[in-house]
């Protein structure tokens, strides 16, 4: 692996910059006469728009502009769209109602922007904001999934009739039902998923610059795919043609999903930007983001899991509502259809399963992928279903899953998805034995004498990373192909840039993709770049999110590496007049094999640009590009295992240990995969104990800071044991399959599953605070 | 936030001469509540007169048994104060759990009571410690200063300068924080004090602020031990209920951190 190859644990390059304080975020940018905005944001969560009156707020100090709706939709400024067509199982495509940018006829939740102003300094800006006054006619409000579907609830959109978008299904219903009638034992819960707020660090931030002189515009904006957005921008939303549109996604501060999608702010401002002749700067305060950034999560399901005699699982049945908010964000509807159904069989060999998924309209915040995004659900719902069956059944949780793993790969399930590779039997081990789960009953017992509920529980997840084969996901409905772009440019001195179209806010890319480059030409990390997040820069890319920048963002560095080692080995044996298939490259050098004579890299670098003395036709230069399209999903899995104790007096739950036992597939660089993990589990941790968002019956968001929106904090965690024991991902040349994410898929049930094995009482929902969980001790007693 | 005048007071006299002369003017202290409040543009003053470099308003004189804690002392003065430990470290242990180190170098005793949130530590502390409040124009019994939810007893431009009180024989103060704000969902401040009367104030708990609970007092006067609260059944009635934590379950609160408290004490 070499001290800065793949497999080396070396620091991240980026952490300087971010640790010092110098790193770049969209806020931190400016350009010369930038003004700032304010956006006028619904205060109800559900009205009618009868008048805009911006005549005050335009006559206020420092006002330079009040735009609303009305003019927008003037402009030809198109509606928010989702990407992912997903049809009902009555063959109709789903019902998208309209998500203007700046409402002008109906607000829809509390914070749907209703006007910008911008203005010499943000406090003019918002002085003026409040200046504008907005004449509601409130209307009937519906915060809850279940409750929208009801016949007499408020109608959200008028193209979704009673407010479901669509009722899709997945699976073989009739085997289903033929299985459940069959089973000896069937075990039936119901699963809520809690919606989460994404709370990444850097709020959200868009600057838009018109150029009137060349009529293009330049957006600096808080993304995790820059050149998506740039293609939304200008296919759909009409702001410009992508020539005439730079997107500049700088450094970013966490995305966690959230920055995936376009949100009308990035847009407003860039119009605003030519509609006012300034460059307008936008930045989100925090309560601005708790309203307005698109949540996760939010489902709640009916499960019924089938047994044989043999505990062997023989059917699964699911019906799922998921509240997608008040309109439909860029890829809400792919999270809980094909990022969730089609993840139902976890670990476990199951003939037959049936999911059922309704979506719903309600007057709360779009839903879309959170870190994880739908497989959490997935595996929350299947590692409680299967607790709950172990516990029933009489039988050891560690032992049920053992029985019904997957064995022998490659294994189709019955929801799509074709499992590459696993043994998760051996991660299954592997965190038995790190956590002594053989020896839980001597520490319980310990702990009653001190007055305390202890327990302990497991979770073995699976999740689908690498998003995603291009055909595959337009056959299911994805508006885009989901392949990645990367152009490797070795400079005349022989420093090496690397171009990706994946993105990186907060996952150590610059590291781990100049390691790749290290490992194949023995250049030291120092000597590579790795280039993202400008659309002038890369010629086109899909961004990060869903675990996809090793699997696929890695993987086309590596395709293009292959061209220009090949290139590479072609002049070196021009030069050393050898053969090509000699030519072997180490340390810096390219060598002929068996022999002393070499070439350094940087002498070969030179000789492509001088172009002196290069084979017959060759052309001058060295700088490839490849695009790559994943041939399947990556699979990684692991099993999770939690220990805690819970305080019977107050319902306090103490983390006692975390153990992960995760298979990455191959890993790049270890200390960035437990990083990934750490932050991960941590994340589902405050799902799974703190967080939750909360609406009040009129829409208000009760959960707008931090004085009631708990985040995890240190003193929260316990220090987590990981360890990884890894199956190649065959998919792919670096056999990688992703971590991002893993964390937050894995550990909620592991965590739920403790508690309720502390408390003896299986009825208990996330987040699960001290107050539901001192109930749920006091409702079993 | 919107625009103010910033003054900084030299003395107590200054400080009212020039809340006087000021439209709408505030007093600011740590100013780690009136600071969010003003940039969420929910408190709009036309003048902030700063009381924190008021010499008369600093420091902690601990004289034999009595205890006088100038308004404007931090909590991290309050919390690391070695006489105030050797004679009272319950209120020492309370302010070393209030907010974070940045909260605590900055907000004050003073801030902390005068602003009176129903989820603050020192009410609690200053009804249980039958404390005196001593402003510019008057000293208040504790029992009288708590008026309710960020209500108190203070006039326009009455300046709190100190608290006073008597060190007790016991105390402790045991606090369940709220898992969002690490406020207090419920906190209680048990103490005994050298004539034996035994005071039980709670905090975070009650739906009209700090209040003290007579029926501990009572129990605790006969029999100073956890197990004396055993058999007491707190009324949820005038409890707070929001989405933390209902009234039933700050009632099962107040009573286990009151015997944690004592058993601590
Ligand atoms: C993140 C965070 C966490 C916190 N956690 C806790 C916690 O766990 N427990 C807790 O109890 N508190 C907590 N607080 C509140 C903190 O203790 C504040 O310091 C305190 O409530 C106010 O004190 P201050 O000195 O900052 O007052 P300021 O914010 O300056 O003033 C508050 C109010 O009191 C008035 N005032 C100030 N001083 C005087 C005076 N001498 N006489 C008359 N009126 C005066 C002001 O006019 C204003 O109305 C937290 C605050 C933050 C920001």
């Amino acid at each position: 692996m070499g001290v800065e190859g793949i497999g080396a644990r070396v620091a991240r390059k980026e952490d300087k910059r971010f640790l010092t304080g110098k790193g770049r975020y969209t806020d931190d940018m400016s350009v010369p006469g930038m003004k700032y905005a304010v956006f006028v944001r619904s205060p109800h969560a559900h009205a009618k728009i009868l008048k805009v009156d911006a005549t005050a707020a335009r006559g206020m100090p420092g006002v330079i502009g009040v735009l609303d709706g009305k003019q927008l939709l003037a402009d030809g400024i198109g509606n928010l769209i989702c990407g992912w067509m997903i049809h009902s199982k009555d063959g109709t495509p789903m019902k998208m109602g309209a998500w203007r940018p700046l409402a002008h006829e109906t607000v829809r939740y509390v914070g749907d922007a209703v006007a910008i102003v911008v203005a010499d300094s943000v406090a003019e800006a918002r002085d003026a904001a409040e200046a504008v006054v907005v004449d509601y006619q409130e209307l009937p409000v519906v915060i809850d999934a279940s409750t929208a579907l009801k016949a007499g609830q408020p109608q959200i959109h008028p193209e979704a009739p009673g407010n479901l978008i669509f009722d899709w299904q997945i699976g073989d219903e009739a085997a289903t039902d033929k299985a459940m009638a069959a089973a000896t034992h069937v075990t039936e819960v119901e699963i809520h998923n809690n919606r989460l707020s994404p709370n990444a660090m850097e709020p959200r931030a868009a600057l838009g610059i018109y150029d009137a002189g060349d009529d293009h515009y330049t957006c600096y904006t808080t993304s995790q795919n820059p050149h998506v957005a740039r293609l939304v921008m200008s296919a759909f939303y009409n702001v410009a043609p992508e020539n005439k549109l730079r997107v500049i996604a700088p450094d970013v501060g966490g995305g966690f999903g959230s920055k995936i999608y376009i949100y009308p702010e990035e847009i407003v401002c860039l119009w605003a930007s030519k509609r006012t002749g300034v460059p307008v700067k936008w930045t989100s305060d925090r309560t601005e983001a708790f309203l307005t950034d698109a949540h996760g999560r939010d489902h709640v399901s009916k499960v019924k899991m089938g047994f044989d005699a043999n505990n062997r699982i023989i059917g699964l049945k699911v019906d799922t509502i998921a509240n997608l908010g008040a309109y439909m964000s860029l890829f809400s509807s792919c999270v809980p259809t094909y990022l969730y159904a089609t993840l139902l069989s976890g670990q476990y060999d199951i003939p037959a399963i049936h999911a059922n998924v309704r979506t719903v309209y309600t007057n709360t915040a779009p839903v879309d992928a959170y870190r994880g995004a739908g497989r959490p659900e997935a595996t929350y719902l299947l590692e409680r279903t299967m607790e709950t069956a172990a516990r029933e059944l009489g039988v050891s949780p560690a032992e049920l899953r053992r029985a019904n793993f997957i064995r022998s790969f490659p294994h189709q399930t019955p929801v799509i998805m074709n499992y590459d590779a696993g043994d998760y039997e051996a991660s299954l081990n592997a965190a038995m034995q790190a956590s002594d789960w053989n020896g839980f009953a001597v520490r319980k017992a310990e702990a009653e004498r001190r007055g305390m509920k202890r327990g302990i529980g497991m979770s073995c997840y699976i999740e689908a990373c690498g998003l995603a084969p291009s055909a595959a996901v337009g056959s299911l409905g994805a508006g885009v192909g989901l392949w990645e772009s990367a152009e490797v440019r070795v400079n005349a001195v022989g420093t090496i840039e690397v171009m990706t179209g994946s993105h990186s806010h907060g996952q150590g890319h610059e590291t781990t993709f100049a390691q790749l480059v290290a490992d194949r030409f023995g250049v030291p990390i120092d000597s590579v770049n790795i280039v993202h997040g400008d659309t002038d820069k890369v010629q086109m890319g899909m961004g990060t999110y869903g675990s996809r920048s090793g699997a696929v963002g890695m993987s086309a560095v590596a395709k293009a590496l292959d061209k220009v080692e090949a290139k590479a080995k072609k002049i070196a044996a021009h030069l050393m007049e050898a053969d090509e298939s000699d030519i072997v490259i180490e340390n810096g050098e390219l060598k002929v094999a068996g022999t002393d004579k070499a070439v350094p890299w940087f002498q070969m670098a030179l000789a492509a640009y001088t172009a002196h003395n290069l084979p017959a036709g060759m052309e001058p230069g060295l700088k490839e590009g490849a695009f790559y399209d994943p041939s399947n999903f990556t699979f990684p899995a692991g099993c999770y295992i939690c220990e805690v104790e819970v305080d019977p007096e107050t319902g306090r739950t103490k983390i006692i240990q975390f153990v992960a036992a995760d298979d990455f597939g191959n890993i790049i660089n270890p200390m960035i995969v437990e990083g990934q993990v750490h932050g991960g589990i941590a994340q589902g941790i405050g799902q799974a104990l703190l967080e939750g968002v909360h609406y009040d019956p009129s829409g208000q968001l009760l959960t707008a800071s931090y004085m009631d929106y708990a985040m995890p904090r240190a003193d929260d965690l316990p220090s987590f044991q990981v360890s990884t024991s890894n199956t190649p991902c065959p998919g792919n040349p670096l056999g990688v399959k992703g971590c991002g994410e893993a964390g937050a898929i894995g550990s909620p049930p592991a965590l739920i599953n403790a508690i309720t094995d502390a408390i003896g009482n299986n009825a208990l929902t996330m987040p699960a605070t001290p107050h539901k969980v001192w109930a749920a001790i006091n409702a079993a007693n | 936030m919107y625009e103010t005048q910033y003054h900084r007071a030299s003395s107590v006299q200054d400080a009212v001469s020039r809340m006087e002369a000021a439209g709408e003017g505030k007093y600011v202290s740590g100013g780690m509540t009136l600071i969010p409040t003003m940039k969420q543009r929910l408190a709009s003053p036309s003048d902030l007169i700063d009381l924190r470099h008021i010499s008369e308003m600093q420091g902690i004189t601990v004289n034999g048994r009595s205890v006088r804690i100038g308004a404007a002392t931090t909590h991290y003065e309050v919390a690391s104060s070695a006489a105030l430990k050797a004679v009272c470290p319950a209120i020492c242990h309370l302010a070393s759990h209030i907010g974070d180190p940045h909260v605590r170098h900055m907000g004050t005793i003073g801030g902390s009571i005068a602003n009176n949130d129903p989820a603050a530590d020192y009410p609690a502390a200053m009804l249980a410690l039958a404390a005196t409040i001593v402003t510019n124009r008057r000293e208040i019994a504790a029992d009288d200063f708590f008026t309710g939810l960020f209500e108190t007893a203070l006039e326009d431009s009455e300046i709190i300068t100190a608290v006073r009180f008597d060190a007790p024989a016991k105390a402790a103060y045991q606090k369940f924080p709220n898992p969002a704000s690490r406020y207090a969902m419920t906190g209680v401040f048990v103490a005994k004090g050298d004539n034996g009367e035994v005071r039980v104030a709670v905090t975070g708990a009650g739906s009209n602020g700090v209040f003290r609970q007579a029926e501990m007092e009572a129990a605790l006067s006969a029999n100073w031990s956890p197990d004396a609260l055993a058999h007491i059944s707190v009324d949820a009635s005038e409890l707070l209920s929001d989405i933390h934590a209902d009234a039933a379950y700050r009632a099962n609160l107040v009573k286990v951190m009151a015997k944690r408290a004592v058993a601590a004490a």
